[in-house]
């Protein structure tokens, strides 16, 4: 590596900035460089071995590594570089980057657009703050997940899960594959946090009790769990006296949700949404700091990964036409507001006059899950902008609402746009 | 006579339909399918149940000591500890291509187990 000046420099090589990495070079951008903390290319898709990625971009139904593996093919082809093994420890608003390497040693790289896709990192013990002894055997699923397939180490034999993500009930079905028992999934909220097609091929086919309106009081053991105190809780989750059941096991499995990794994006000034905990974007995902982008978990936490490919194809068309001195800079600009029951909004602004050209796609997840009809509605200035109907909404499942080249005319000027999900 | 509604939550696409299926003297009735491919699942749920399957198997020389597999097809439900206890025997040489077959013709079923990336 001798070129330490990239027009495009994508930080993170998951499906997000995979796909940003390939964006910047099909757009224009020549020198483009990827820099990856791990030994490969892929991010969190290489150890999610289980099927259901890709429906919407191809039509298959592949597991995570073949959809990684699709992107990646891409990237060899197009020529971009990589940098393995290399952890970017700090970057610049004028986008300077430092990165440690085990042969280079620490090196500045010079980026003419930056792109952030460092992905999530998962909320562990400490910051749910369980009480109990602090035995060996207490995990978060993802990590586990990392053990079991790829480095073919198993955890423990009995086990507990806490939290009804994702994560925690692919690894329940995966578990049990490998011979392990799974108690019970305990989830604190009366509803489910991961999707419902993980919750029937996942728990319900292998016969592992769910139970809503439930936590872990306690962990139980001295040098490694040996059960688990597991109780109900009321509707301000708070734990009813009396509801306490010991449940013997030797791992406790956390799956409590993700957290967009941020601290570089801090460091170079982008302003990030509390609601979120990732960048304040526009539909080009441009952040708060001029040149830098920012695609996929690390923006907000996605369920489904075609989304965090069409973020990263987007956000690296914005940080090649940026890099070239292309980026038009709009004179107007409208904000999107979450509206009834809706919790955020992403992106947080458009310019309408991109609006002209392409649709742009408004993600958002309620507050309150609504098991009847809804309908999804953008409303402008008091008037309705466009609407779809859903037959459901649930806070696990990431609601989008498309606007069309068709509705540009709503936006004349700027504006706020607000967006409410309600019974139908 | 028509049976009772047998719920199903549709899993062939990460929507989830809740659909509804009826039994009347060998005709089945889907209920609130959000598309064709649902009503397709709905009907094999009541009558051949199948599953994709992933799991991983043994691997040598290679980067990670394991390589991750899944079915070519949507796998037999009842079947899948078979599966899986055959998969468990599997031990591999590094270098492995995407999609290559590492079990062919999986318990006779005509569905293949195969590789789910390139390994060195
Ligand atoms: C267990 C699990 C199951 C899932 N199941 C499905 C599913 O069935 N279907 C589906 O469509 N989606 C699923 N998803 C969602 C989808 O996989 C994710 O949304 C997607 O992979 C996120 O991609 P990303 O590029 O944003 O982040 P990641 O894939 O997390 O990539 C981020 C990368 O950045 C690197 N990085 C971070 N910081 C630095 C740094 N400072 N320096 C260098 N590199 C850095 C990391 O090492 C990592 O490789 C699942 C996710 C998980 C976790
Ligand atoms: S019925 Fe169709 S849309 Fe609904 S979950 Fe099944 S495949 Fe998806």
């Amino acid at each position: 590596m001798t070129n330490l000046h990239y027009d495009v420099v994508v930080v993170g090589s998951g499906p997000g900035g995979l796909a940003a990495a390939i964006s910047a070079r099909q757009n224009g951008a020549e020198k483009v460089l990827i820099i990856e903390r791990d030994i490969e290319l892929g991010g969190i898709l290489l150890q999610c071995i289980h099927n259901g990625f890709g429906v919407e971009v191809f039509k298959e139904d592949l597991p995570g590594p073949s959809y990684a593996q699709r992107f990646i093919q891409q990237v060899h082809d197009l020529k971009i570089d990589t940098l393995l093994d290399s952890m970017v420890l700090e970057t610049t608003p004028d986008r300077r980057l430092f990165i440690t390497n085990r042969k280079l040693g620490i090196r500045e790289i010079k980026a003419g657009a930056l792109v952030f896709a460092m992905g999530c990192r998962e909320r562990t013990r400490a910051q749910i703050r369980l009480p109990g002894s602090r035995p060996a055997g207490v995990y978060t699923a993802g990590t586990a997940q990392r053990w079991v397939n790829v480095e073919g180490y198993m955890p423990g034999k009995r086990f507990v899960i806490l939290g009804s993500g994702d994560i925690g009930m692919i690894m329940a079905r995966r578990l049990t594959f490998e011979g392990a028992k799974v108690e019970r999934v305990l989830e604190i909220m009366p509803y489910l946090s991961g999707l419902t097609r993980n919750y029937v091929q996942c728990l319900q086919d292998f016969d592992i009790p769910l139970q809503l309106n439930h936590t872990v009081k306690r962990i139980i053991g001295n040098n490694r769990v040996e059960a688990i105190e597991a109780a109900a809780v009321d509707e301000q989750r708070r734990i009813i006296p009396g509801s306490e059941e010991i449940i013997p096991c030797d791992t406790l499995l956390l799956s409590v949700g993700l957290i967009p990794e941020n601290e570089l994006s801090r460091q170079a000034g982008v302003r990030i949404d509390p609601v979120t905990a990732g960048a304040f974007v526009d539909s080009r995902f441009h952040t708060s700091v001029p040149g830098i982008f920012s695609a996929g978990n690390v923006v907000h936490v996605y369920d489904l990964v075609d989304w965090v490919t069409q973020a990263g194809l987007a956000a690296g068309k914005g940080a090649a036409l940026f890099a070239q001195g292309k980026l038009a800079v709009s004179d107007k600009v409208v904000r999107t507001q979450a509206g009834e029951n809706v919790r955020y909004i992403v992106p947080h602004t458009f310019d309408p006059n991109l609006l002209a050209e392409e649709a742009i796609p408004l993600q958002m997840r309620v507050k309150q899950p609504i098991e009847a009809p809804v309908w999804v509605e953008a409303v402008c200035n008091g008037k309705s902008v466009t609407r779809k109907a859903l037959p459901y909404a649930r806070p696990g499942e990431m609601v989008t609402l498309n606007l069309k080249p068709d509705v540009v005319d709503s936006f004349r000027e700027s504006g706020t746009l607000t967006v409410n999900i309600t019974e139908r | 006579m028509t049976s009772e509604p047998i719920p199903i939550i549709c899993v062939a696409c990460p929507k989830g339909c809740r659909l509804e299926v009826l039994r009347s003297e060998g005709d089945i009735l889907v209920n609130h399918a959000g598309c064709k491919r649902g009503q397709e699942y709905a009907r094999g749920e009541v009558t051949d149940p199948r599953r994709m399957v992933a799991s991983t198997v043994k691997v040598l020389n290679a980067i990670h000591p394991l390589l991750p597999v899944y079915t070519s097809a949507p796998f037999p439900k009842g079947r899948i500890r078979e599966l899986l206890a055959e998969i468990r025997k599997v031990e591999l040489k590094a270098p492995v291509k995407i999609n290559q077959v590492v079990i062919e013709n999986a318990l006779g079923t005509g569905i293949d187990v195969v590789a789910s990336r390139d390994l060195e």
